[in-house]
């Protein structure tokens, strides 16, 4: 009996210890969600309880969110940069990453470290600077100002994650390939790349995540409504003065960060074992 | 002769060919414009940077000229800076050590089996996966003076007076912890993520040679399992610790660095003197004081990446 007690005990506490951990991170996003749906009346009324409908639930926000806010033309702007960063990503990491992984020696390690540590260096240090490249390059206020940038954080992870991968790539197989008669780059192209869609495919998504995400940037370069990212769009331009849409902007943050936060969560696991360095399997 | 000729061109053709099929000069082609664009677009803008901190450039007197470390010396008497300073490693170090336990306890839940579990670790994981800005609205509405569902559950719960609710965003001590929990918050489940991956990593076959030589379960925990995910640990506390550290946008969207300062950090005071105010040479140099933290940062990821090849 005694040893039944305990048992229950510990296994009420373990699921206790759960429960608030997952309230504490996630009561947020149930705010957002709670919020997006309620009225006005019920959301700016003290008297009742908070944490559910007082009254029936509403699309008013979601409503006034798509039809009078630059919110579409917000997402569609994010969805352009993302699609264009990643292409540059692409372009530029997936050669990247071969050469590294088929150089002789220790050298293609050193310098793949090298590039990989890039990735540490903050658009804080680097947005006074970038600012006045931007100027320079005439794109100022303009969302193409953010395709340059971003990839200044999206190539470096996907060399390393890129790199990591080829090397598990035997050699062999490109050898065949070049003693078939093919080029260096056609075996590359023929034999690594269909082997390495699992890798490409986590890169595109790692590539396209980090650009959502990006806030320091577009606040800096960006000032014009409509050629703002979801992220500053929603986090500046639905604020106006002292009054919040609470309503609207809960539902915009919810709709954004939703799709990053699956695609994030599917592809956690590799991102970890990134930036560990392959000390993790 | 002309038979000769026609040999010789198809060979010098594949000479060239084989040339170019040389992984070896191949190879720094392929690397090249990586390298090219970190230069331009990071190499570069950090020179420009140095340059400025020593110039008075700002945008309403785009000069070049070197004032020396003049812009430093201001920086660093200014009482504004010498509290951003300060702020900016309370939140840094508060934000690692909530991480690190919250971190290492949320781990040690979901290496358990139990049904949901799937379920809780992607709810665990949301903080750290959504984009930053939009999080953080959701605690702006949160903390707001008059409808914070906080205060409401305060008051509810007899623990506040509904006439003196706090302002968490408007007093400098709470809008500090305000600042300091969003940071934890966003980072504690980066730390369950990376337990997670370092106490799978731990050979079975080792922990059940200790259980048989009479580890406990603290023993295990502190002498074996720790020691082995070691490495793993420092490479996370490096990684969150510069995210944190040189994060600017909870500060900006939270407390816009207020009340008068008392919350503001190295990124959001460097944005608001180098951008607000136009004054480029001194944001540079506050943006400046980041780098001697970020080589201490990169030494140390150098350190422990070698450290895990041998």
């Amino acid at each position: 009996m005694p040893r039944l007690a305990g048992k229950v005990v510990g296994q009420s506490s373990f699921y206790a210890a759960v429960v608030t951990l997952v309230v504490f991170a996630a009561f947020p996003f149930y705010w957002m969600l709670i919020t997006t749906f309620k009225t006005d009346g019920d959301l700016y009324n003290l008297k009742s309880i908070p944490y559910w409908f007082n009254a029936p639930p509403t699309l008013e926000h979601l409503k006034y969110l798509f039809e009078d806010t630059l919110f579409v033309q917000w997402l569609s702007n994010s969805a352009l940069i993302g699609l264009c960063v990643v292409a540059i990503t692409l372009l530029v990491a997936l050669p990247a990453g071969y050469g590294l992984a088929r150089m002789p020696g220790r050298s293609g390690e050193n310098l793949s470290i090298g590039i990989f540590l890039t990735y540490l260096v903050p658009p804080t240090l680097l947005f006074l600077p970038l600012a006045r490249v931007i100027t320079l390059l005439g794109l100022q206020d303009s969302l193409w100002a953010l395709v340059v940038v971003y990839p200044t954080f999206t190539i470096p992870f996907c060399t390393w994650l890129l790199m990591g991968f080829f090397k598990s790539v035997p050699r062999e197989i490109e050898e065949a390939a070049i003693i078939d008669g093919c080029t260096v780059v056609g075996a590359f192209v023929k034999t690594v790349l269909p082997l390495s869609v699992p890798a490409i495919l986590t890169v595109v998504i790692f590539a396209f995540t980090l650009t959502v995400q990006e806030f320091v940037y577009a606040l800096t370069f960006i000032s014009s409504s409509s050629e703002k990212p979801v992220t500053l769009g929603v986090a500046t331009d639905l604020i106006r003065g002292d009054i919040f849409y609470w309503g609207e902007l809960m539902g915009a943050a919810l709709i954004s960060s939703v799709p990053v936060a699956i695609a994030y969560n599917l592809f956690l696991d590799r991102f970890i074992s990134g930036i560990t360095g392959g000390a993790v399997k | 002769m002309s038979v000769i000729a026609q040999a010789a061109a198809p060979r010098r053709l594949a000479r060239s060919r084989f040339t170019f099929d040389r992984l070896e000069v191949l190879g720094p082609l392929f690397i090249m414009p990586a390298i090219l664009y970190v230069i331009v677009l990071v190499g570069l803008p950090f020179l420009l940077a140095l340059y400025y901190s020593v110039s008075a450039y700002s945008i309403f007197n785009p000069s070049y000229t070197f004032v020396g470390l003049k812009n430093f010396r201001e920086v660093i008497d200014s009482e504004i800076f010498r509290r951003t300073l300060a702020n900016t490693l309370i939140f840094t170090i508060s934000a690692q050590i909530i991480g690190l336990l919250l971190g290492k306890i949320g781990a040690m839940l979901l290496m358990q089996e139990f049904p949901g579990r799937r379920l809780a670790r992607a709810l665990i994981v949301l903080p750290w996966a959504v984009p930053v800005s939009l999080a953080t609205l959701a605690w702006v509405w949160m903390f707001d003076s008059l409808y914070s569902v906080i205060n409401w559950t305060l008051v509810a719960a007899g623990l506040i007076d509904a006439a003196h609710r706090p302002q968490w965003l408007g007093q400098e001590d709470l809008a500090m912890i305000a600042v300091a929990v969003v940071h934890a918050w966003r980072l504690f489940p980066f730390g369950v993520v990376i337990f997670l991956a370092g106490f799978t990593s731990v050979p079975q076959d080792v922990l059940d040679a200790a259980t048989i030589d009479g580890a406990g379960f603290w023993r295990r925990n502190y002498q074996i399992i720790l020691p082995i995910i070691a490495p793993i640990i420092m490479i996370a506390v490096i990684f969150g610790t510069v995210f944190t550290f040189t994060d600017l946008s909870v500060v900006y969207l939270l407390t816009k660095g207020g009340p008068i300062n008392s919350t503001q950090v190295l990124g959001s005071l460097a944005f608001q003197v180098g951008i607000l105010s136009g004054d480029v040479a001194h944001g540079a140099a506050i943006c400046l004081f980041l780098f001697p933290f970020l080589l201490v940062a990169v030494i140390l990821l150098l350190r422990s990446l070698r450290r895990r090849e041998i």
